[in-house]
């Protein structure tokens, strides 16, 4: 069991390219969920979106990175949009139920084979990196220490979603704090009560659902940024995974949905890593290395129940802020 | 009408007079109305719920709108403030065609409402739930949001009217904590102040005493007669009759989704009508003695409503008809 090489892979994912999607992906969520109230289960199709208005605009018509993000976004504003307008005045658990079933939906477009040509159906899209790795200031070699040693590509890629994600952070925070947040979270207590004071929810809540959409594209997109968009990863567990993350950190908070991701993605990566490395060595003599890759998974559903009966706030969280139990 | 009422409190003050024009029947016209509805009909289901051919409500005065467990009042509020619609009827606010508008245009008119179950924003804290009510927030776009200079000067405005009327209704000590936090009837207190953070000229109180304690009751009291004070119109649901006898000017009876009576809130108590479809057998207890406002013992008004309302009581057993 080489405990250096899995510290080192634990160490490496908690900067990685899929741990700063995650966390995106979170904060949008926190603006959907732990701000507004609404429980969009259909994250993964924000991400879907994401990741695949960046190839396909690459890939296909040729556009550069920047246009290839562009894309993306302004893709997953359309879906907020027809998302919302039918939507939106639905009770929140009828909301959870129309947005997984929307998220199937956008997943299964992508997966069918009619759009082949621009979709890569089940193979997904990949070979899209040239236009963003030429705009790549860092020169070549190899930089960093310790776990956190990467070619200038590998750097390229997290400098560049750790300034989105703070950029994302900085708006969420910027606008919770003002008199719009101030409508957003009396929403997410009575939307009833803030109609009756004269302000337009419907409009609120679709833009927050805009908002909140776009960070998770963005998501998305920074998740694919360094190797491929694969259609296996926009499935509704993806969904779960992020709000495991949020939970983790704290729901209605800014920071919280970031650290959630980095402990999420620091843990599974530690036991992904540790737990066929017993079995290996036979500390875990009752499963194979297989069954080892699923019970990580197994224990993230318990640490999900787990969190949401006994710190249902999260680390950051305030208890009198958001409980599942009013 | 209480110049010469004896049990008249010291402070009671005077009611507003001469609100209607000809021969008072349901749906009189008043001299200066600031809502006219007219043929406002709800079913739901084969239940009609409202069915209100004319009804006027007039201006800087206090109106209680009363009637039994499922008259249509409420439905009658939810109609009238946009959170419903009606299957036909249109009517106007303050000279505004209000038919098929939605609850936050009706509200941004200056039409505001509380609920019969208190909704107080309960994880936010009293000041933001009192900030929220104030109308026009340049902060409130999202773009605009971004940039704190644009709505810093206007937010500790906002936060100064806040203040003093948090104070007015005792709740300036509470004003950082949560309003989950606050007893039901400080809820209560809360939802009519931030009401008023919006400056609004008509305001409609569901119940505003429902669940609230005695001692409670007569600040409520003082603030709803302030309102009008401040060239408010006040129009209220309530089942406590003594409080529509002391504070309204203008009472109207629903009955089965119909207007069934309207009057000054003396006749209306005489009214035959409104007896049959609502006074209850609980008439012997005055308000004011209640909530120690009055000293003193019941007045002869009120152990001859009770006599009569204990006669018709019997009637009515005898008869075997309920009243609900």
């Amino acid at each position: 069991m080489d405990i250096l090489q899995i510290l080192s892979n634990t160490g490496s994912s908690l900067i990685a390219p899929a741990t700063i999607g995650y966390a995106l992906a979170a904060l949008g969520l926190a603006m959907h969920f732990g701000f507004t109230g609404l429980l969009n289960m259909g994250m993964a199709a924000f991400m879907a979106i994401g990741a695949y208005g960046y190839a396909i605009s690459i890939l296909t018509f040729g556009f550069p990175w920047w246009g290839g993000m562009l894309v993306g976004v302004g893709g997953s504003l359309v879906f907020a949009l027809i998302l919302g307008i039918p939507t939106l005045r639905l009770r929140g658990d009828y909301l959870a139920i129309v947005t997984i079933a929307a998220a199937e939906v956008v997943r299964l477009l992508f997966l069918t084979t009619t759009f082949d040509k621009y979709t890569g159906s089940a193979d997904g899209l990949s070979g899209y990196h040239e236009s963003f790795r030429a705009f790549n200031p860092i020169p070549d070699g190899t930089y960093g220490f310790g776990p956190w040693e990467y070619n200038a590509n590998g750097w390229w890629v997290r400098i560049f979603g750790i300034t989105i994600l703070a950029l994302a952070a900085f708006i969420l925070w910027a606008v919770m704090r003002s008199p719009w947040g101030r409508v957003i979270k009396g929403i997410r207590e009575d939307e009833d009560a803030v109609r009756a004071l004269g302000k337009n929810v419907f409009s609120y809540k679709l833009q927050s659902l805009m908002l909140g959409g776009v960070f998770g594209a963005m998501g998305g997109i920074i998740y694919a940024l360094p190797a491929s968009v694969n259609p296996g990863v926009y499935v509704t567990s993806l969904t779960f995974f992020v709000y495991t993350a949020l939970l983790l950190g704290g729901a209605a908070t800014i920071f919280g949905p970031i650290i959630g991701s980095v402990i999420f993605w620091g843990v599974q990566t530690l036991l992904s890593n540790l737990l066929p490395a017993m079995v290996n060595v036979g500390l875990l003599p009752f499963m194979t290395t297989t069954q080892s890759q699923t019970v990580r998974f197994i224990l993230v559903g318990v640490a999900l129940m787990l969190l949401v009966i006994y710190r249902p706030q999260g680390i950051l969280g305030n208890k009198k802020e958001l409980t599942f139990v009013k | 009408m209480s110049s010469n009422d004896a049990s008249a409190a010291p402070v009671q003050r005077a009611k507003t007079t001469g609100l209607h024009k000809g021969d008072i029947v349901p749906g009189v016209a008043k001299v200066d109305p600031i809502i006219i509805a007219d043929g406002i009909r709800r079913t739901f289901g084969g239940l009609t719920a409202v069915n209100v051919d004319h009804v006027e409500i007039p201006r800087n005065a206090i109106t209680a709108l009363i009637g039994p467990n499922g008259a249509g009042k409420t439905t009658l509020f939810n109609l009238l403030t946009g959170f419903d619609k009606p299957d036909e009827g249109k009517w106007t606010f303050d000279g505004h065609s209000l038919a098929g508008m939605g609850a936050h245009k009706v509200a941004g008119l200056g039409q505001v409402r509380t609920f019969q179950l208190t909704k107080a924003l309960g994880l936010l804290t009293v000041l933001e739930n009192m900030k929220l009510g104030a109308k026009d927030q340049i902060g409130e776009n999202i773009f605009r949001a971004m940039i704190p200079s644009l709505w810093r000067k206007q937010e500790a405005e906002i936060e100064e009217r806040a203040i003093v009327l948090l104070k007015k209704f005792k709740l300036d000590t509470k004003s950082s904590d949560f309003a989950a936090s606050l007893s039901g009837g400080q809820r209560k207190l809360l939802e009519m102040a931030r009401a008023l953070m919006s400056q609004p000229t008509l305001v409609m109180l569901d119940e505003p005493m429902a669940g609230v304690n005695p001692a409670l009751t007569q600040s409520l009291l003082d603030h709803i007669l302030d309102l009008k004070e401040e060239g408010m119109t006040v129009l209220f649901v309530e089942h406590d009759m003594h409080m529509v006898r002391h504070i309204a000017d203008w009472v109207i009876v629903m009955a089965e989704g119909q207007v069934v009576a309207e009057g000054p809130p003396d006749e209306v108590m005489k009214n035959q009508a409104v007896i049959d479809a609502y006074l209850g057998s609980h008439q012997d207890v005055d308000l004011g003695i209640v909530t120690g406002r009055i000293e003193g013992e019941l007045n002869t008004e009120a152990i001859e409503l009770a006599a009569e309302v204990k006669h018709l009581d019997e009637n009515i057993a005898n008869r075997k008809e309920t009243g609900k």
